[in-house]
This record gives structure tokens, sequence and C-alpha cells, in this order.
């Protein structure tokens, strides 16, 4: 459910921008935190209710853009650019080797539900390739040793 | 041979916090455009710069300004933080490290333009940089040098911060705006061009991230200081994210027309593990590759760069060595523009699709005689019959690489592997 907090900010961003319709990109992502990292058809009514506008319209905005997931996701989402400075220095192997770790194929999520791997397109950060998001954080320089590492870490 | 102005505060502690960023100097150009009290003096500072714009096209800033259409109010300013293209990580440094001068350099911008609501578009997965630049607006309100008549003179602007979600094509201006005003990002036909009819329909300065942070420096030193730097068309100081087979990958400041080999080897550290360079891609993914012997002769400002047949772009040099098939590698830049096509039109939605699955074949081994002469004509069809300049920006890398390298795809179809075994 959409939670009162992000309505009120909904709501405040709405009031921000010349056009309220501006805070459609805001409100998606607010909602896709409170749904738990994904975007179902309830979410998009919601969204489409408080920003007063057709959920078709809503339901095209959410599909056209990579960051909003139109299915359930795991706890992390592990996101690894491929494009060409990383892949000058070998990130398609370091694709494989994550999809062999966590037995899955790029866009699928791990059978204990706690990773998403995503093949992804430029990320930005070409001087410190090859390199992957984790849900908000950038990790750069990678190595076979350090994703065993940085995933560990993670619960 | 590197300059240290638009980098200055990178590596100075807490250089993301506004008392370091006035302590260094910060939010003067700001007080002296107030105190004289002239936006037209601004514009025509910026305008005998010469600057241009850094987000790819290159266009003089000064020029752009100058056609807002008078008396038209309420305008609006974007500054382009989408940072899409392949290769390029130069706006991101300055929005994690220098957010005060991106933020200073809209308000001045702003001021110069009549603005009175600017916008921030940035890229939905550069996280650290939104935060930094969320906290350094808060305190430039907090400062008074945003909000309601900033520091007593008069003078009101709001400035919002909004983080796209992941359309390369949002980069485009006129898509961007699209998105910004809630929806899916498609490009607008032009004209009307932005600064007569943009977002929300009234004039719009769109300028990227780089292009504002140069206007402080240019307001406070002037504009034959900025001239003493590159060439007349070219002038001044200009960031260059290096990546790919060089030793030391990154974001450098140099003058514009400084030659690449003094970049590739000086300042990078020449070849990675001294395997001879076979390619360079001097402005990003949508900039046409040239054989490395050849770009070793030319120098980083618009008109060199158009000379041997490329172009500067957004300043992503990308350097490729001997080792790497190049196939391979254009059939992956394919993949992108295939992907990030938003689908409008059909030279280039379906133009990306096929130049991709003919790569893919090549790349395979099923490659035949026929598919070069077909992949030249796709690109024919594509270029200059785009909606917009992404299908043009498909074309680059697939058609300077046949007429540059076209024995690499011969070998390919002929033998059904790589010319090398990298
Ligand atoms: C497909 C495409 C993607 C683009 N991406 C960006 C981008 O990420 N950042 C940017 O500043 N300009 C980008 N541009 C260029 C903008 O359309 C526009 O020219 C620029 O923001 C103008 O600012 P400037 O004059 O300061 O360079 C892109 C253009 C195209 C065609």
């Amino acid at each position: 459910m959409l939670t009162d907090k992000s309505k009120e900010e909904i709501r405040r961003i709405r009031g921000e921008y010349p056009d309220p319709d501006s805070a459609l990109l805001p409100a998606l992502y607010l909602a896709q935190k409170d749904y738990g990292g994904w975007l179902p058809e309830e979410a998009i009514d919601a969204v489409a209710e408080i920003m007063e506008l057709a959920p078709a319209r809503v339901g095209a905005m959410a599909s056209f853009y990579t960051l909003f997931q139109r299915q359930p996701v795991g706890r992390h989402v592990i996101y690894v650019c491929t494009n060409v400075a990383c892949s000058l220095l070998g990130a398609e192997h370091l694709l494989e080797y994550l999809g062999h770790k966590l037995g899955v194929e790029p866009g699928e999520t791990s059978a204990d539900g706690r990773f998403t791997l995503v093949e992804v397109e430029c990320l930005g950060s070409c001087g410190t390739a090859p390199m992957m998001q984790v849900d908000e954080h950038y990790f750069e320089n990678l190595t076979e040793e350090k994703i065993d590492r940085i995933l560990a870490e993670l619960a | 041979m590197q300059t240290n102005v638009l980098l200055r505060n990178v590596g100075v502690a807490d250089s993301y916090q506004i008392e370091t960023y006035v302590q260094q100097g910060g939010y003067q150009a700001l007080a002296k455009v107030l105190e004289e009290g002239q936006p037209s003096k601004v514009k025509e500072v910026v305008l005998n710069s010469g600057l241009r714009g850094r987000g790819g096209a290159g266009f003089p800033t000064g020029r752009k300004w100058m056609f807002l259409p008078k008396g038209v109010y309420p305008r609006y300013l974007v500054c382009n933080a989408d940072e899409g293209e392949p290769g390029t990580f130069k706006d991101r440094v300055l929005m994690e490290h220098d957010p005060h001068g991106v933020i200073e350099g809209i308000i001045v911008s702003s001021y110069a333009c009549e603005v009175e609501h600017a916008f921030i578009y940035i890229r939905g997965e550069y996280n650290l940089g939104y935060q930094r630049l969320r906290n350094a607006i808060d305190q430039a309100y907090a400062a008074g040098f945003l909000g309601k008549n900033i520091r007593g003179s008069g003078y009101d602007l709001e400035l919002s911060l909004i983080q796209g979600a992941g359309a390369y094509i949002c980069g485009e201006e006129t898509a961007l705006l699209s998105s910004l005003e809630g929806k899916r990002g498609h490009p607008k036909l032009k004209p009307p061009f932005p600064a007569a009819q943009g977002l929300y329909r009234k004039p719009t300065i769109i300028n990227n991230v780089e292009t504002l942070f140069n206007v402080p420096f240019i307001v406070l030193n002037g504009s034959d200081w900025y001239r003493q730097w590159g060439t007349e068309l070219s002038p001044g100081i200009k960031l260059f994210s290096v990546s790919g087979h060089v030793e030391r990958p990154g974001v450098y400041e140099v003058p514009l027309s400084t030659p690449i080999r003094d970049l590739v080897y000086d300042i990078c550290g020449g070849p990675k593990d001294g395997v001879p360079l076979k390619a360079i891609i001097p402005g990003g993914s949508s900039t046409r590759m040239v054989r490395a012997d050849v770009a070793m002769e030319a120098r980083l400002d618009y008109e060199a760069l158009c000379d041997v047949g490329s172009d500067l772009g957004s300043g992503a040099v990308i350097v490729v060595n001997e080792k790497t098939c190049l196939v391979r590698l254009v059939a992956r830049l394919a993949g992108f523009y295939r992907h990030e096509s938003c689908g409008k039109c059909i030279p280039c939605r379906e133009g990306t699709d096929w130049m991709y699955k003919i790569l893919q074949r090549i790349e395979r081994g099923e490659g035949r005689a026929e598919d070069l002469p077909l992949l030249l004509d796709i690109c024919n069809n594509i270029a200059g019959k785009s909606f917009c300049p992404l299908g043009d920006a498909a074309v680059q890398p697939v058609r300077s690489s046949i007429e540059r390298f076209g024995e690499e795809y011969e070998f390919h179809i002929r033998e059904k592997r790589c010319m090398v075994d990298g």
C-alpha cells in the first residue's frame, strides 16, 4: 500500500511543479519503494488515483523506463554494466560468473529470493570498469574475489 | 598541460559542503552578477567567451541564450544531468564532488536568462550525485542563494531536482522535456526549438551540467581569460572521460585542442599493459571511431576531430587495443541503440533491430558476403531519416567501423571467426 508519508510527499511534489503531472516520475519511485521494489497493478492504480491520471497513462509510463520493475524482484537487485568500456575490461565474464554463482540467467531472481540479476547499459563508471550497481550503490574495479566479498555481506 | 579550474574542488575534503565551497571562493560569481544587476551583461560575456555546449552537440551557449523570445515569461532552465552516452562520466564527478559548483552555474545562468524556476534532471542511477545535490540545494536555500529575494537582490529562483528512470533517450533535450512533464520519453518535433517553446510550452534553456559549470568562471574572469585556451572556434577548457585500454583511465581537465596523444600517453599513462592500440572513439559511442594511428595525430577540438572524420561529442575518449574484436564491440553498441530506441519512428526502431541482428549473425560466424552492403544500406536509411538524432547516433559506430576497419568484418564473414583471439 502507498504509505501516508508517500501520499503526502507526492502531494507536496505536485505543488512544487508548474504542472502537477511532473510529479509522476517521483510518485512511481515512491510507490515502487512502498511495494517492495516493484510496481504491481495495485500500485499503478494507487499512483493514478493520487496523480489524478488514467491508470493506462501511469502504466505506460512505468513500462517505458527500465528502473521501474513490473515483476517481483529479489531483496537486492544487481545491475551489471556490459556496455563498451566495461566490456573492454571483461564485464561479460563477470556477468557469467555472477549468473553461475547465483544460479540464474540475467533477468531472473535467485531461488532463495535474495538477488535479481540484471544486465544494463552504461552507468557512467567507465573509468573504474568493470562495475556493478547493487540496489543504490556502485561497486567498481570489480574482480571475482571482490564480487564474492560484496555478495557475502548482503543478507 | 592539465588545467585545474573545473576540477579544483575534487579531492578537497568535504568538497560537497557549502562551507568548503564558499571557503574555496564559491558563490562569488553569483554575488558579482547580483551586484551588477544586468542579466544582458552576463549573456554577453558568455557569448564572447565562445563557450560551446558540452552535452554533445557543441552549440554555442551564448547564442542559444539569445534565442529566448523577448518579453515572454515565465521561462525555464533545465540542467541536463542525464549523462547516458556510453563512455561519459564527467558530469557525475562534478555532481558528486562539487554540487555547489553545479548549482552556482545554474543560478548565474538562470539570472542571465531571466528564469525564475530551474530544474535538474539527473539520471536515476546516480544516487550519490542525487543525494549530494539534494543536500547542496537545501544548503543553498538555507543560505539565501536560492528562493525568494536572493541575497536581498529582488531576484527569485526555485530549483527542482528530479530523477530520471533509466532511458538514454531522455538525454535528448526534447525527450527530456517530455519526461519532465510526466510522459514517456519521446522526442518532440523541432521547430519550435525549446528556447522558443519548451517545458510546459514556455521558453526553455537546456544545457549540460559541464556547460553551466563553466559559466561562473567566465563571469568572474572574463571572456579573454577563457579564450587563453583552445582555438577561435573551440575556446576554453574541457573535461575528458577516458576509458578502455589505458593505464590510468579517469576524468581529466585539459585545454581544448590538446593533442590526443598527450592525453592518452602522458596523462593516462599510455596503452594498458603496453598492448598497441587499434582504434579511438573520441567523443562517446555516438561518434565515429578512428584508426588509432590517425587519431594520435589529431587534437581534441571540434574542428580537428571533424577533420579526421569524427566529433568531439561529450568528450568521452574510448581507447581500444588491437586484441579487441571490433565486430563484437560494434555488435554490443548496436545492442545498446536497439534497446534505447524509443520506438516512436520506424527507421530507428526497425533499423537498429536489423543492424543488431546482422551484426550478431556475423559475430556468430554466420555472416554472408552481402551483409556489409546491407548494413551500409540500413545505415543510409536511418541517418537523416529518423525523428530525432538517436538514429543518426546508432549509425556512427556501424558505418565508421565498416569504412575504416572493413578487413575485420570481411575476415569474420570469410573465416567464420574473429581476426583477433583476445
Ligand atoms: C540520444 C541523445 C542523448 C543525449 N544525451 C545527453 C545527455 O545525457 N546529456 C546531455 O547533456 N546532452 C545529451 N544530449 C544532447 C542534448 O540533446 C542537448 O543537445 C544538450 O543537453 C544541450 O546542452 P549543451 O548545449 O549545454 O550541450 C543527447 C542527445 C541525443 C540525441
